[in-house]
């Protein structure tokens, strides 16, 4: 897992409420194994479309997605952030997203942040005009500059912000807590 | 109620704020190569092995019980490597065969695995089903998983609480899963992000084990975490003799610590929502998303009359997907093929309500119709009483137990641009398949479908019996 400190890249911007993880890596590819190679199964049914923005750059090359509320509703799969991941993606800017994901990306190095609507849709009309723009995400400092230059900050559990910023993962940290789940066993009635 | 679960499962608090949330039980399917896999890779043991139970559901073919005809070789292999996992683990499998094999979310409930009170995961979204019988259970991500197997414990931010209440009472040929289409309808699929919804009132109360079922397993298609329905004596009906219940002297020990798991009369909840559904329609769905319903005697409706512009766009991109034209009534919307099935809609208490509307008529000739039971015990019990014949007679294909059109991860797909009257959960674009539409509904409805080759109002067709 990459550390995450500063991320400045273009975005792919997929304005559309409820993009489900259904969408992000069809259910027949969850089999695929984990290679590093599950980008080229990223968006698979809508990158048929030749004018898909993912089809071309700067959508191509970009690093963080711009999407509608509730993005990545739907199904548990993990496989969704590592086909963002795989892909080149770093983090994803929406109003909402779906609960598992948060706490999947999270798990996996991908940074997603909760934006204020308005701000979002702001966000989004930038990058309507013009798509090569790049959105600066700073972790260490929270915040993320919209391509005009407007700073959000933007909140994040201490836990995950230092996983990300030192590449940690939790199961090493759950790990070492395994005596306190020890004693909670013992002291648990019997069921 | 969630309340009392979550606190007697807090193992320790992190500087964030959130808690180690100890796990009774793990149920775990044919998807889980990636978490055995790290335990592999940091030479980790599973820490409770009696603590998980493990089923095959989603690779494996639901024409026959042989591995060996799954076409493609990945998929094989994760039904193969999941055998090897658990074994080399210790953990209990019913296995293919086996007439305990079935969809996670079925044998769970049915094998009394699920029990009130307990916390049970699976790296399953719809692990929401459980909650059914007062259990708190939740989805997660398959790095969680494999640190439940490790730990047995995992980190959750505390939830918010959220009562959906129920008034009202079901007409004829109105179903469970009419009415939690009916609550997204309302509430929006990102109406409970967050959330654990506790449904309660008249309506619930009335609900069958296997009607709560559905309502729970669908919360997640209103972005909760979790959905729960406080035991009561249908619960403990329900539970009694079930081969993982408790039996004996500590059955009665079990009841009374689960009759005093419901919400105080006056317990607080962050949000709470009310819904009447007396009069309440046969519902299914038009767009891409299980928040697009609409009564099924109702019209397809029109985006322009939208107020949210994001709505109207996302509205208008679904009925394209959907080859549909606002206005149009939903009774016209012609069908090619019909599913019954998924853990949304497969049991037994499904089957026989579409077995109502199938008896002494034929699916029309142009549509594709299959039952999929949940679970062998299902299958096993509909053949028991008849039901299969009905199905079978109809035209119906009657398949074995499995995930199977739901998902499609086992090779079954809707062909590009076909339409399917569907019992399970996910309208979601390509789900069935790429370009296959969906429509939700339930099994009443779906059977109704099948007869009429279109959506159809399955209550008229009661009412000329
Ligand atoms: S039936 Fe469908 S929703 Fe349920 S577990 Fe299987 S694939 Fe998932």
């Amino acid at each position: 897992m990459d550390r995450f400190t500063v991320l400045e890249a273009p975005a792919l911007a997929l304005p559309a409420a409820n993009i489900d993880t259904d969408q992000i890596i069809p259910g027949r590819f969850l089999q695929k194994p984990r290679d590093g190679s599950l980008g080229r199964y990223l968006f698979h049914d809508l990158r048929q479309r030749p004018d898909f923005p993912l089809n071309r750059p700067p959508g191509r090359d970009a690093r963080i997605v711009v999407a509608g509320p509730n993005f990545a509703c739907g199904s548990s799969r993990e496989n969704a952030v590592w086909a963002l991941y795989d892909h080149g993606f770093r983090a994803a800017l929406a109003p909402s997203f779906g609960d598992i994901f948060f706490g999947n990306a999270l798990k996996n190095g991908f940074l997603p942040i909760a934006m204020p609507p308005a701000l979002n849709a702001r966000l989004l009309g930038q990058l309507a005009g013009r798509p090569e723009l790049a959105i600066r995400i700073d972790l260490p400092a929270q915040t993320v500059t919209l391509p005009d230059g407007v700073i959000h900050g933007f909140a994040i559990d201490s836990f995950a912000k230092d996983c990300l910023i030192n590449g940690l993962d939790e199961l090493d940290y759950t790990l070492s807590r395994m005596p306190e789940i020890a004693a909670f066993e013992r002291q648990r009635p019997a069921s | 109620m969630f309340d009392k679960i979550w606190s007697r499962h807090s193992v320790a608090t992190r500087s964030d704020g959130q808690v180690l949330v100890y796990v009774d039980h793990l149920l775990i399917h044919d998807g889980y190569a990636p978490a055995f896999d790290v335990l592999r890779e940091r030479g980790l043991r599973v820490r409770h092995p009696e603590r998980s139970t493990a089923v095959p559901d989603h690779y494996i073919p639901t024409t026959s019980r042989d591995l060996g005809s799954i076409a493609d070789p990945e998929k094989r292999a994760m039904v193969m490597s999941m055998k090897r996992d658990v074994e080399e683990h210790g953990i209990q499998l019913f296995p293919l065969g086996d007439p305990r094999q079935g969809i996670v979310h079925v044998v769970g409930p049915e094998q009394g695995i699920t029990q009130p009170g307990i916390v049970l995961v699976c790296a399953d979204s719809h692990t929401s089903t459980h909650g059914a019988l007062g259990a708190l259970a939740f989805g997660v991500g398959m790095t969680e998983a494999a640190q439940i197997l490790a730990c047995q414990a995992i980190w959750q931010r505390r939830p918010k609480s959220m009562r959906i209440w129920i008034d009202g009472q079901r007409g004829p040929g109105v179903t469970a899963k009419d009415i939690i289409l009916a609550v997204i309808g309302r509430i929006g699929a990102s109406g409970a992000i967050g959330h654990v919804i506790e449904y309660a009132g008249p309506a619930i109360a009335a609900l069958s084990v296997e009607g709560r079922l559905t309502v729970c397993n669908m919360s997640i298609e209103a972005g909760a975490r979790a959905g729960l329905v406080a035991p009561d004596d249908t619960t403990f009906a329900y539970l009694k003799d079930r081969p993982f219940a408790p039996s004996g002297a500590a059955w009665d020990a079990a009841v009374a610590q689960w009759r005093a798991l419901p919400s105080d009369p006056g317990a607080a909840f962050d949000r709470e929502v009310r819904i009447d559904i007396s009069g309440l329609a046969p519902m299914v769905t038009w767009g891409t998303s299980p928040q697009d319903v609409a009564p099924v005697d109702g019209v397809v409706p029109d985006p322009d009359t939208m107020t949210d512009p994001a709505q109207r766009e996302r509205a208008r991109g679904a009925l394209g997907y959907m080859g549909l034209v606002p206005g149009m009534a939903m009774g016209e919307i012609s069908i090619d093929r019909v599913f019954i099935g998924s853990c949304t809609n497969s049991r037994i208490e499904d089957l026989r309500g579409a077995a109502v509307v199938v008896a002494g008529r034929k699916v029309h000739p142009k549509v594709e119709a299959w039952v999929v039971p949940g679970s062998t015990q299902v299958k096993l019990q509909a053949e028991a009483e008849g039901l299969d014949r009905t199905f079978k007679d109809a035209g119906f294909a009657w398949h074995e137990a499995g995930c199977s059109l739901c998902l499609g991860t086992n090779g079954d797909l809707v062909p590009p641009g076909q339409r399917c009257a569907s019992t399970s959960n996910r309208n979601f674009v390509g789900r069935q398949g790429p370009g296959a539409r969906t429509h939700l509904m339930s099994p009443m409805s779906a059977a109704a479908a099948a007869i009429e080759g279109r959506l159809a109002d399955v209550r008229t067709m009661m009412e000329r019996r």
